[in-house]
């Protein structure tokens, strides 16, 4: 292993089927520590399960995940809510509480699972949401944001937390095509301050500007992965053409 | 900027006008058309006389309203009551855990139960039923024995309202707050609880209004309330009124709760609507 980077995420073998459908068959996926990890795949080949299944959503039937070397997500006796605290999910839906304003969305983990104060908690989370351009819509409710301030909120409210690992889970692909960009390009500077990231995608080009290595999900194994400019101009398996051609149309 | 056509305008405003006043002129007509056609039966001498006699009313009134204020009581000891115990049904019946499983069938067959049966049914049976055990320390007191019982009785029924509040809200919201690391128990204290409780809201105080009538059912267990008290009044003179005169206070406290839901159900709906648009 070169030096300064570990293994922050090791996912070996992972199965997972849904009413006798496989969804993941065996899948293996190593993830460094600040590298990003981007996620292609058709709709079905087990992307949102794969990011679901690593911080505990969904319980695997078989295989092991072990994050940073030494947390087993995987093991029944272990106690997800502290697994959680360290992985933060960003969902398509955003799902933000519509009961609580933005910052509110932002401080609630904090306060309720970090016990930080409450006046600490509202500086740190207007400050993050300063960073992402929200500081004028802290005190608004979820259903007046556009979607992109919507998704960015979602992001910011995962980030209050300060996790090791993101998972992003297709998180553009609700979004009105001119809002897109503003929330890639959120993800983009956690990417440049060395955040580890894994991000099921369908944004081709972004996945190319700012992936360390991309994988191509097929049937619920990652058959193809590399760097992003062997993936995109030299793929080797003709699964990963075909998808690509479609894709990129 | 809003530009609105004068001409359009004035013709809205002219129209409205109209429509008020075709309603009101018909509210009216129809109104004097019953009163006539009423007191032109052969029996409604006698009628008024028995029912809408105003000495009687008169006299009975105080009476009644004082007797009512056990009928408030009642319903201000019993609503918390009903609040706690049907949330804390209703969460137990969303317990997915398998150690939960004992918990979660005796909360289920007591809904099934107390829905089933009729409210002055289980006033009955426990207002005479349980003084009659003779228990050392049991209170044998007729109102907290009929208290008791509308609190079981309506915790079913609002259980099963709060039930219906928490599978409203969207299993996202819950996945979301797990995400983030909170507990189950946090994801429904913060998470999930508040808008379902929002949710719920019609209803629930659709309940109430029921509530507040169904305190007059203690009645059958002997002590003065309103009923009881228009009851006694009415066999000494021989005379219904006073029956008219506690439906007219039951209604007095009714009507205003029952505008008042309708209110905070157009407001949420029209704050529903104004959400949708964002």
């Amino acid at each position: 292993m070169t030096s300064g980077t570990h293994a922050l995420l090791e996912v070996s073998g992972i199965w997972k089927s849904f009413d006798d459908h496989p969804v993941l068959r065996g899948l293996d996926l190593h993830v460094d520590q600040h590298q990003a990890v981007v996620l292609i795949g058709a709709s079905g080949s087990g992307k949102s399960t794969l990011l679901r299944c690593i911080n505990g959503l969904e319980s695997v039937d078989a295989g092991r995940i072990l994050l940073d070397g030494n947390v087993e997500v995987t093991q029944p006796s272990i106690d997800l809510d502290k697994v959680r605290r360290r992985v933060g999910i960003v969902f398509q839906s955003y799902n933000l509480f519509p009961h609580m304003t933005v910052l509110e969305n932002v401080m609630l983990a904090p306060r309720k699972v970090r016990g930080t104060s409450g006046g600490a908690a509202r500086d740190e989370a207007r400050a993050l949401l300063a960073r992402f351009g929200l500081e004028a819509k802290a005190d608004e409710y979820p259903d007046r944001l556009s979607g992109g301030q919507a998704q960015r909120a979602a992001i910011v409210r995962a980030l209050a937390m300060q996790p090791e690992l993101m998972l992003f889970d297709e998180i553009t692909s609700a979004l009105d095509p001119l809002l897109v960009g503003e929330v890639l390009d959120a993800v983009r500077e956690l990417k440049l301050e060395g955040l580890t990231i894994v991000m099921a995608t369908h944004e081709m080009g972004f996945a190319r500007d700012v992936a360390d290595r991309v994988c191509f999900l097929h049937e619920g194994v990652v058959l193809e992965q590399g760097p992003p400019e062997a993936i995109f101009s030299s793929p080797e398996k003709q699964q990963t053409r075909d998808f690509l051609a479609r894709v990129l149309g | 900027m809003v530009y609105k056509d004068p001409v359009r305008q004035a013709l809205a405003r002219r129209t409205a006008r109209r429509n008020a006043l075709v309603g009101m002129g018909s509210l009216i007509g129809f109104t004097l058309v019953v009163v006539v056609l009423v007191s032109q039966t052969p029996g409604w001498p006698v009628v008024q006389e028995t029912f809408f006699n105003r000495e009687e009313f008169v006299s009975s009134l105080p009476g009644l309203l004082k007797a009512f204020l056990l009928n408030v009581k009642i319903f201000l000891i019993a609503e918390p009551l009903i609040l706690v115990f049907s949330l804390l049904i209703a969460l137990t019946r969303t317990l997915r855990s398998p150690i939960f499983l004992p918990l979660r069938v005796v909360a289920t067959i007591y809904v099934d139960v107390f829905r089933g049966v009729p409210t002055i049914l289980v006033i009955f049976l426990l207002g005479f039923g349980v003084p009659a055990l003779r228990l050392q320390g049991v209170p044998t007191d007729p109102v907290f024995w009929g208290t008791a019982a509308l609190v079981l009785s309506y915790t079913a029924y609002v259980a099963e309202v709060f039930r219906a509040g928490i599978g409203s809200v969207h299993p996202s919201q819950r996945m979301a707050a797990r995400s983030l690391g909170l507990s189950i128990w946090q994801t429904n204290r913060y998470v999930v609880l508040p808008q379902a409780v929002r949710n719920v809201v019609p209803p629930l105080l659709n309940d109430f209004i029921s509530l507040q009538k169904d305190t007059a059912l203690v009645a059958v267990l002997g002590p003065i309330e309103v009923l009881r008290q228009a009851q006694i009044d009415a066999s000494s003179s021989f005379n219904y009124t006073p029956y008219v005169a506690a439906a007219l206070i039951f209604i007095a406290l009714t009507i205003p709760m029952t505008r008042f839901a309708d209110w905070i159900q157009g407001r949420m709906s029209k704050r529903q609507r104004a959400g949708s648009v964002a």
